[in-house]
Order: C-alpha cells, then structure tokens, then sequence
C-alpha cells in the first residue's frame, strides 16, 4: 500500500479523503491556497503544502504546483477529490509520466468521457440508451429544425461543449428550433469558444438518477446501485438519495447493467458515476458519465456500507475488489442535504464572512439510524468568495424513507449556522414537502414548488401548537431563575405563575405549564403536551423529546420570548402572562419602514465613490455609489426615477447592512 | 360598619380610574398605556403598594378648586421585581395631561425620600405634559424639588426614566440627571423648547419627532440610553436591566444562578482577529463568548457606535464592559465615544460594578472637528473616569492599543488589576508605518529602505511582549481561555478594597 497520499483539493472533500487514508494508515498531504491557511483539511493532514494565491486558476488547479508539492513530499498516490484537476486528463497523465499513482481512472476514459458528443457516441455502441437525437454537425437553422421533426418535439438544443445550462434551449415547434439553434450556437461561441450544437428529444417529467460503478484494473466492473438527485436549483444540486423512491429492481439492475458496459468500454477503473435522465414511464436515457469521486458518494456508502474512497486507493494501488455484486446490498435508505453558503430569503446570493457559529448535529452511527456530516469549515473560520459555496453535506440514514427524512428534518433543526446566510431553512422546508415526502419530484420540483423563490415556511397548528408549548416552558424555567437573584426580600419573593399566552406572529395560544421530575406538561388547546428537556436558560438550542419523540428549536432571546427557527419557520414567539397578554394587545402594530425611499447599504463596506450630488435626478439603473466589501466594488444602483434629497455618506465610511446611504423623492 | 368598608372601596375604585374612562380610552387609542397598567408592567404581578391615592391639589385659581381628582396625575408607591425593592412614580396623562403641580411632586418626592433612605432604586414613567400653569412657581418649585433629590441620590440609587410620552420644557432635567433614560418609539419624546417656539425663535421647521423623538435621541444627542418598540418591550427591559444593578452604592453588584461554566473554551474566539490588521472584526462576538449564556444589555447602542458600553453577567454577578469596536471608525476614540464610555464607567464604579475593559484602539479620530470640539477634555473624561473607579477592573487587549489611547484604556498605569493580552496585541506608540515614517524621515525618498526599517519596527513592537516584560500586560493569554481568565481574574478581585484620598470630590474635566 502507498505510504503518502497527496489530496489535490480542499474544503469537505479533502477532510473526506484524509479520513479514510488515515483509517488505512497511510499519512496525507493537504495543499492550500493563501485563503486556506487555516482551513481544516490542512489542520486535518499529518503535512500541508503552500500551493499560492486565493484564486483556484493560480493554486488548487495549476498542474506543476500539485507536482512540486508531491515532489517536494515524496507522495506515492494523489486523489484528486471532485472539481478542480479531478478531470483533467493532463494531470493525470503528469502523475504517470512521474511513476505517481492517480486515483482515479486512466486518461483516456477520462477524455473519452470528456466531451458530451463523443461520450454519447461510445455510450450507443455500448449498448447504453441514449437519449434519441441527432449528433452530427448542424449546418444551419433549417436542418436543426429538419432534424427537430425527425426526432419529435420537445427537443433539447444544446452546446456540445456546453454546462450549467449554457447554451440550452428546449423548443416546442419550428419556430422555436429555429431560435433556439441560433441562440444557443451564439451563445456556445461566446461562453465556449466551441461553436458546435446537437439535438436530442427533451423528456418531459425527467429525473436525475445516477448509477455509482466500481471498476479496478482487473476486468471486475460493479454498479453499487442508483442515487436519485433531482432536487436541484439551476441545475446545481440540493438533496440526494439513495435509493431512488422510483426505481424498481428491473431498472435499476437495466440501468446497473449498461453502466458496466459503458465502464468497460473505456476499461474505466476506479468510482464513476454514469448519469441518467428517467422520464414518467421508467425510460431511462444516457448523460454523462462522471470520472470522479462524486459530491453524493456518501448516501451510496451508507446504503451500501462500501467507503468508496478507500475502494480507489486500493484500486489505485492495484488491488483486486473484494466484494461480487451480489454483495453489495441496499440497505435501508440514505439522504444527503447539501448546505450551501447561500442566502434563501435574498434569492440564494452567495453569502460570505466569519461563521461565527457552526454547530452541526452529532454524528451517529446507530443499528436503526445513522447521520453523518461531512465538513471542511468550522467555527471561527471564514467563508470566502473564492471556492464553492457549499460548506457541508448532512446525510442521514435510516431503515426506511419516511425514517430517513425524519431524522433529516431533526438533524438540520439541530444545525446550528450563524454569520452567513445559509440554506438551512429552505432544506427544511423540501423535507416537509407533502410532494417530496410522496417521493413524488423531477428536476423541475424547486422550480415548480418555489416559482417566487423562498419566503420562509408558515407552521401548521399543531407544529404551532409544540412551538407554544416549548416557548412557554423555557419561559418559565428563565423566569424562576430571575427570582433566584440576590437582594431579594425576604418572605416576600416573586412567584412564577402556571398560566401564559404564547404569542407567535398574530395567534395566540394560551398555555398552562406544569413541571414535576418527569418532566414539564402544557396544557394547551384541550391536549397535554408533555415535554422532557435538560435545556437551560442560554442554550442556543432546545433538544426537547415531546411526548417522546425528540425535537430541537434553534432559540434566541428576544423581549418577551425568543426567535425560534424550526422546520424551516423563523418566528418571532412571545410569552405573556396572562394580564401581560392583555396590555400587550393594545400595542399598536408596528409596520417596516417604508425604505423605498431610501438608498440601504447591502452590506457591511466601505463607500468609496459617490455618483451623484443633492438635487440630481436618477434614473433607474444609473450609478448612485459604491461600495467596497470584501475586496469587492459593488455599484449599488437607482431602482426608479427620482430625485436625491439628501446624502448621509460619504467616501470612506463604513457602514454597516442597512444603513442609509441617501434619501429619494 | 360594612357601609364604611365599601366607602373605601368606592373610594379607590375611582381614584384609580384617573382621568375617567374616556380619556384611558383615548390613552389606548394612541398605542399608550395608562400609568397604571404600566406600573403592572414594571413589576412583579400583585406586588405594587401605592402611596398617597387620595391627594389632590390645592389649586384654587382658574376653576381648579371645582376639580380635584385624586391622586392629582401621578400614581406612586413600590414594589418588586424579581422580588426586589424598586420605587416607582407613573405619570398619568388622563388627569390634566399628567402636568405636574405641586402635590404632584410632593408625591414623587415622598419615594423618592424612601428609595434614598431605604436604599432601592427609583423608577420614574414620564408621560407629561409639562408644569401646571394654573399653579404657576408652585409648579415650578415642585420640579426643583424633584431635582434636587435627583441630585442627592446620584450615586445612591440607581435611578431610571422611562419615557412614554411627552417630557418638555423644565421637566426634561429631571430624567436628564438620572442614571438611564430609556424611550418608546414613536410615542415619546423630550425637547427643552418644543417646535413652535423654534419655529418662532429661529424660523427652523421641525417636528416633534425629529426634534426630540426616540431616535434622535438614541442617536444623535445620546440623551437617551436605549429606545424600544412599544409600552410592554420597554417596561419589560427595564425589568431586564434592573436585575442587573444593585438596589444602592452600599451593595455589590446582584448575581444570579448561571448555567454557562466559567472555564468554558471558546476556539473560535482564536480565529477572531483577522490575519491583515486593517480588516475589521466584530468586537461584540468576543463580550458574548465571556458574557455568561451570551447575555447583554447594551447602554447607548444606537450612539458613538465606536465603543461598547454594556452588562454583561460573569459567573452570574453583573459586569460593565467598555470595548472598543473595530467594524466603527476602526474602534478610534473620538469625542462621542469618550463621553459615551465615561459616564458608564463612573455609573459602574459608583455602583460596584467590576469593569471589564476590551481593547482594540488605534489612537483618537485626528482632525479639526474633533479638536474643535474639544476631544481634549473630552477624551480626559473617560481617562479620568477610569483612573477614578477603584471597582475591580481587568482589561484585555486584542489587537491595537496605540498612543495615548492605549493609556486611557484602563491601562495598568490607570491602575487596572489584571491587564491581559493576546498574542495578537500590539502595544506601541503608534502603528509601525506610521513610527517609521517619523523616525526616519530622512530615508523617506528609499521606499526599499523604508519598508525594511517598517519590518523591523513591527518586528519589535507589534507584539504584546515588549508591554509584558514590563510587567504593564500580567500575561499574554489564549484567545480561547479569555473567559475563563476573565472570570477568575474577577474571582479573585471580590475583596478587593482600594481608596481614593479624602476630598469633597473631583474636577472631573466636564
């Protein structure tokens, strides 16, 4: 076996990788960039090695920086993780041409597989179903639309060189194949250089099943069954699974089949994954196949048992694998949530800064349920604009689906992010889908289910009614302590009542809370509840087992109560007694300022440059300012015509999130 | 015999209507509460024993004698909260719009009386609308009053003002010399001279609001400490703050049972300060990793955002902090920070408050405003403040303390118990590029020269160990382990005694 592993990569990844070569006892070398000084796979490695500026294209991605860290290291074997070099022919031939092991699969399956007309192609001599379509070059407007009727609308336009839906477009009729072949060759010339355009038939209802395969270099070629991702967003995935709620053993064992065959045709070794479209009836077509390690591994190694990275290293190393496929199983079933750095109430924007807390649920391994967190940031380090903004994959698993999810939805309640803004609540929200619950999703589900994007989740009454229950208990033990204060007088201490009313947005939920050593019951809305909990006052989280099944609110002291998150739900809980409740609701409500007459500061910067004087008229979309943060120059820009009446900054201010910068008539 | 019981109830039943049904409803309908209903706020449930509801004036000009509601417009009297003694007077704007004559003051006097004499603190709800005219200098008399027992009780009680409605003209200095003012929004405000008059004396168009509103005063003028939504948030953090004080100066600081363990490690707290010392960080992460259960009450949020000034708890007894915050002005004293910062320290040392002192100050805000301004005497006050207090005082340096700022900071020479630093603290004159530009300003042409001469003053100076071996920081201590060391530094400060030389008292440089 090697002695060294060289991890050409960062952030979750790369901790992943140095787990399993440290379980193998071969010691690891991590890479990093200046951004990732004090990152945690460089903590994690037994050395790290300095590989140059922030920017990927000047560190994680330069082939001869890698090959002067392992040179410098001695490593015998690089995993290249996903992303980055873990694709690129180039480099892996560089690791052979030094006797270095790559793990990974040969060069030329990984060109081969490269390019999406070529792989399609070696796919259909394979054997492998392929979308019907037309691969040859298009001359012009016309034959794409020839081509488009042959074939049956809808059809898919796409760049051969094409990604993340550059370069796509589905066309209903004539008309719009003609279009869409214009726009998408334009569009391919300027994204890609590569000019060159196929058409294939667009499935409508389609889902993003994928097969993991596993080949070493003795002929032995395995599929270790299907994740299922069509939960994604603009193409970018946000919840895996494995298996799919839609496969049956036919298909899967169809689909595992044809991807052995497609492996083999390129004498592949080492993990792939073979990507397939699935429509309504079960059809299943070809789309890519992935050379790498892929992003949801983890759900196949939790249904299957297998550590698909310590299967490459000894693939790499030469070894036999030392299971058939009749040994590896389905069992029970696994889901992954990705958590991106990404603000769900600002329209997913990528958020940046300090995690100033990151606190994610125990990990488990457990006969009857299982959550694993894979991770490469931790409390007190920075996320920066430079790298992807996923910051950690939170898979859990259980004997079933419906186990599976549960458990899900109290791992991300558990999940304590703060300092940027995260998609926490929105993931909250997809496990809480009656739709996705059914199993019942395509690709289009996000873009189905949240045409408005995400505006946060309001809580059914009974959910409401647990969340009442809980407020009012952690009320009152915070209460009690206050009486317990110093100076107090004698005989006459302050009593804590039994009876409250729990406010939460405009409903009101009168609660009456008793507490003996078995724990603490509400009484609300003619049911008991009752609850078992070791939190105290200034726990950021309440793990509370309700009626004995376990729950955990994410809580923080406000006037009155505390912002609880929970299922997704951000709420604004007040506890009253009930008197207190009483005088409270004659508080006149108070409305959000009216800001759309004011010009707010996005974020926390500097203002460098102002645009415009006292009395000028704007119009939209002209220059008001700018603003530095982070390094950036952000132009912050008028929304309507108006006037500026007056300006509160100047260059060189900083300011913080919604501070005004200038004010409109 | 029965007949007379119910007389007494009759009696009471109408006092405490004030001002008589239609104008509590009139009261409500502005979003406000009566004086009553807010006494019911402020203190614990049934613990409210009222003083004199059977007052009245004894105006007999203008008609006034056909109309003596009892009371005469303040409810007074004390109770608990969280058991604790406090002393409350509340305005009642039902009854001749809460205006106060001289009956009125006698009432607000007599606790006041008490407060001092029993030791608790006094709570007084504002909502008035100013002297009662028909009175005249007995109405007047009757402020002075009240403000002269503002006086002799500073530094005896604590005393708080809440406004919840109007407070113009003289009534304004009342709450002005109390400890804390505190403000509804959108329904209080306090101005010396109100927008007619303005209008009328210099011709400026002004609305009550931005005159003298909630937010201009937790902003711009600083007059008020804090402002909150509504009748019920405000009372209720009054409440929270008043568990923080003591009940008077002869008490130590109140603590209360904590769930948060005193030697807990906080790793985050080492990736705090940024690698470049020029990118900023958010000082109030590092007071709630010490604070226990990560609890604060902040004095003057909204003003001179420069500097922290609030409460904290450690191991369950109340601690004020004063921290500079690097993410404002680069945290810099200026003159609003220095007032700020001042006032509080001298509240906490009047009340045996420990005070924790966080620093991170590249020096003062140079320029002609603040010279013009007078940041001499006003940066002195909070020198003078902290040189002054003689409660426990550990200070921590995270990152900069530069020039006469790192001297002001409740540094070892201000007497400071426990002085602490991080690995990261630069204590120097000023910052290195600065100090090589004057030292050599001869090599200034050789930018070669001058970035080694830089290198080699940071070298020697941007560390905490040349202030260590001094013996002015006691350690240099792990960012993690600040709370720990902080508690036990105060720990070991309870008994401290220390005193100042006799004298009648101070000049502090007002």
């Amino acid at each position: 076996m090697f002695k060294k592993l060289l991890i050409a990569n960062r952030g979750e990844i790369a901790c992943r990788v140095i787990k399993s070569a440290r379980k193998m006892g071969i010691s690891t070398v991590a890479v990093y960039s200046d951004a990732d000084r004090q990152a945690l796979h460089v903590e994690m490695a037994d050395e790290a090695v300095h590989i140059g500026p922030p920017q990927a294209n000047q560190s994680y991605i330069v082939i001869d920086k890698i090959m002067d860290a392992v040179r410098q290291t001695g490593a015998e074997a690089v995993h290249p993780g996903y992303g980055f070099l873990s694709e690129n022919p180039k480099f892996a031939e560089a690791l052979e041409a030094e006797g270095v092991a790559f793990v990974g699969p040969p060069a030329s399956a990984i060109v081969a597989m490269g390019d999406k007309i070529t792989s399609k192609k070696l796919a259909k001599e394979a054997g492998v179903s392929t979308v019907p379509g037309y691969m040859g070059l298009i001359a012009d407007a016309e034959e794409a639309v020839k081509i488009s009727n042959e074939i049956g609308y809808p059809v898919m336009i796409k760049a051969s060189a094409g990604g993340g839906g550059k370069g796509m477009r589905i066309a209903w009729n004539d008309q719009e194949a003609r279009e869409g072949f214009q726009s998408s060759k334009n569009e391919a010339a300027s994204s890609f250089g590569d000019d060159r355009i196929f058409i294939e038939k667009f499935v409508t209802q389609p889902r993003h099943i994928e097969i993991q395969v596993l080949a070493d270099k003795h002929g032995n070629y395995l599929w270790l069954n299907e994740r299922e991702c069509s939960i994604q967003r603009r193409n970018q995935k946000v919840i895996e699974e494995a298996p799919s709620p839609f496969l049956d053993p036919e298909t899967r064992r169809a689909m595992g089949e044809q991807a052995c065959r497609l492996a083999a045709a390129v004498n592949y070794c080492s993990a792939g994954t073979v990507e397939f479209i699935v429509d309504a009836d079960k059809n299943f077509y070809f789309l890519e196949m992935n050379t790498r390690l892929q992003v949801e591994h983890p759900v196949t190694e939790l249904i299957t048992g297998i550590d698909l990275v310590e299967q490459m290293i000894r693939v790499a190393n030469g070894e036999k694998l030392p299971f058939t496929q009749d040994e590896i199983p389905i069992n029970g079933w696994a889901i992954e949530s990705r958590l991106y750095a990404e603000d769900p109430y600002r329209n997913f924007l990528p958020s940046i800064g300090r995690l100033s807390r990151y606190r994610p649920p125990a990990e488990l391994a457990q006969p009857f349920m299982a959550v694993r967190n894979d991770t490469g940031v931790f409390e007190g380090g920075e996320i920066s604009m430079y790298y992807d903004p996923m910051i950690a994959k939170l898979c859990t698993w259980g004997p079933d689906r419906a186990m599976a999810i549960e458990y899900m939805r109290n791992a991300l309640d558990e999940f304590e992010v703060e300092g940027i803004g995260h998609n926490l609540p929105f993931l909250s929200a997809v496990m809480d889908h009656e739709r996705f619950i059914r199993g019942d999703i395509t690709t289009a589900f996000i873009a189905e289910e949240f045409p408005e994007g995400f505006n946060g989740v309001e809580l059914g009454e009974a959910e409401q009614e647990k969340v009442a229950a809980v407020a009012a208990g952690m009320y009152r033990v915070a209460e009690i302590r206050r009486t317990r204060i110093t100076g107090t007088m004698d005989n006459h201490k302050r009593k804590v009542g039994k009876e409250w009313v729990v406010t939460i947005g405009k409903r009101e939920f009168p609660v009456e809370v008793e507490a003996d050593r078995n724990g603490t019951t509400a009484h609300i809305d003619g049911q008991s509840i009752v609850m078992r909990s070791d939190w105290t006052p200034g726990d950021r989280l309440c793990k509370v087992e309700i009626d004995g099944v376990p729950h955990a609110f994410k809580v923080q002291k406000i006037s009155s109560g505390y912002r609880v998150r929970y299922r997704g739900a951000d709420m604004k809980v007040r506890v009253y007694t009930p008197r207190r409740a009483e005088l409270a609701r004659l508080m006149p409500e108070k409305m959000p300022a009216d800001t759309s007459r004011l010009l707010l500061c996005p974020m926390p910067g500097l203002i460098v440059k102002l645009d415009v004087q006292v009395g000028d008229v704007v119009e939209e979309g002209q220059a008001l300012c700018s603003v530095e943060a982070m390094k950036m120059e952000n132009i912050l820009r008028a929304e309507k015509h108006a006037t500026v009446v007056k300006i509160n900054a100047g260059p060189g201010d900083s300011l913080a999130v919604d501070d005004v910068i200038m004010e409109f008539e | 015999m029965k007949d007379i019981l119910a007389e007494l109830e009759r009696r009471r039943a109408s006092a405490r209507l004030g001002g008589g049904q239609r104008r509590i409803d009139g009261q409500h309908a502005k979003g406000k509460l009566t004086a009553r209903e807010r006494v019911e706020l402020l203190l614990d449930d049934g613990s409210f024993e009222e003083f004199d509801l059977f007052v009245t004036h004894r105006c007999t000009d203008f008609g006034m004698e056909d109309e003596k509601p009892a009371g005469d417009g303040v409810v007074t009297g004390w109770g608990t909260i969280n058991g604790r003694l406090v002393y409350v007077f509340s305005q009642d704007f039902t009854v001749f719009g809460g205006s106060l004559s001289e009956t009125h003051a006698l009432k607000i006097c007599k606790i006041m009386d008490m407060a001092v004499q029993n030791g608790a603190p006094v709570i007084g709800l504002n909502d008035s609308g100013g002297a009662r005219i028909q009175e005249g200098v007995a109405s007047l008399a009757g402020y002075a009053e009240v403000f002269q027992r503002n006086i002799e009780a500073s530094g005896v009680v604590p005393q708080i003002s809440v406004i919840m409605g109007p407070c113009a003209g003289g009534a304004v200095y009342s709450p002005a010399m109390t400890d804390f003012i505190f403000m509804v929004k959108d329904s209080s405000y306090m101005f010396v001279t109100g927008p007619d008059v303005v209008k009328t004396v210099t011709n400026e168009v002004v609305t009550a609001e931005e005159l003298g509103g909630a937010i201009t005063h937790t902003r711009k003028s600083s007059v008020a400490d804090g402002a909150f939504d509504n009748d019920v948030d405000t009372l209720n953090e009054v409440r929270r703050l008043v568990d923080f004080l003591p009940l008077n100066n002869r008490q130590k600081a109140p603590v209360r049972p904590f769930f948060d363990e005193p030697g807990r490690v906080e790793p985050s707290l080492d990736t705090l300060v940024p690698d470049n010392s020029h990118t900023p960080y958010d000082m109030k992460e590092l007071i709630l990793a010490v604070a226990d259960e990560g609890d604060m009450f902040e004095i003057q949020a909204e003003h001179a955002k420069n500097i922290i000034t609030c409460f904290i708890r450690i191991e369950g007894q109340t601690t004020g902090v004063v921290a500079n915050q690097p993410l404002v002005l680069a945290g810099c004293l200026d003159i609003d920070s220095s007032r700020k910062a001042a006032r509080f320290v001298r509240f906490c040392d009047a009340f045996e408050i420990p005070l924790l002192t966080l620093v991170d100050v590249p020096g003062f805000l140079p320029g002609t405003g603040q010279e013009f301004g007078g940041v001499i005497k006003h940066g002195a006050k909070l020198l003078y403040a902290f040189g002054e207090a003689t409660v426990p005082k550990v200070t921590v340096i995270t990152r900069k303390a530069y020039g006469g700022a790192y001297d002001v900071m409740s540094s070892k020479h201000l007497r400071a118990d426990m002085n602490y630093a991080w690995p990261t603290a630069q204590i120097a004159v000023m910052g290195a590029k600065g100090a090589t530009e004057i030292l050599y300003r001869s090599e200034l042409g050789d930018a070669e020269k001058i970035a080694a001469r830089t290198k080699s003053y940071e070298d020697r100076f941007a560390n905490p160990f040349v202030a260590a071996e001094r013996g002015f920081v006691d350690e240099v201590i792990m960012p993690h382990s600040t709370r720990r060391r902080v508690a036990r530094a105060f720990a070991s400060l309870r008994t401290k005694r220390r005193q100042l030389p006799w004298k009648k008292h101070g000049n502090i440089p007002l």
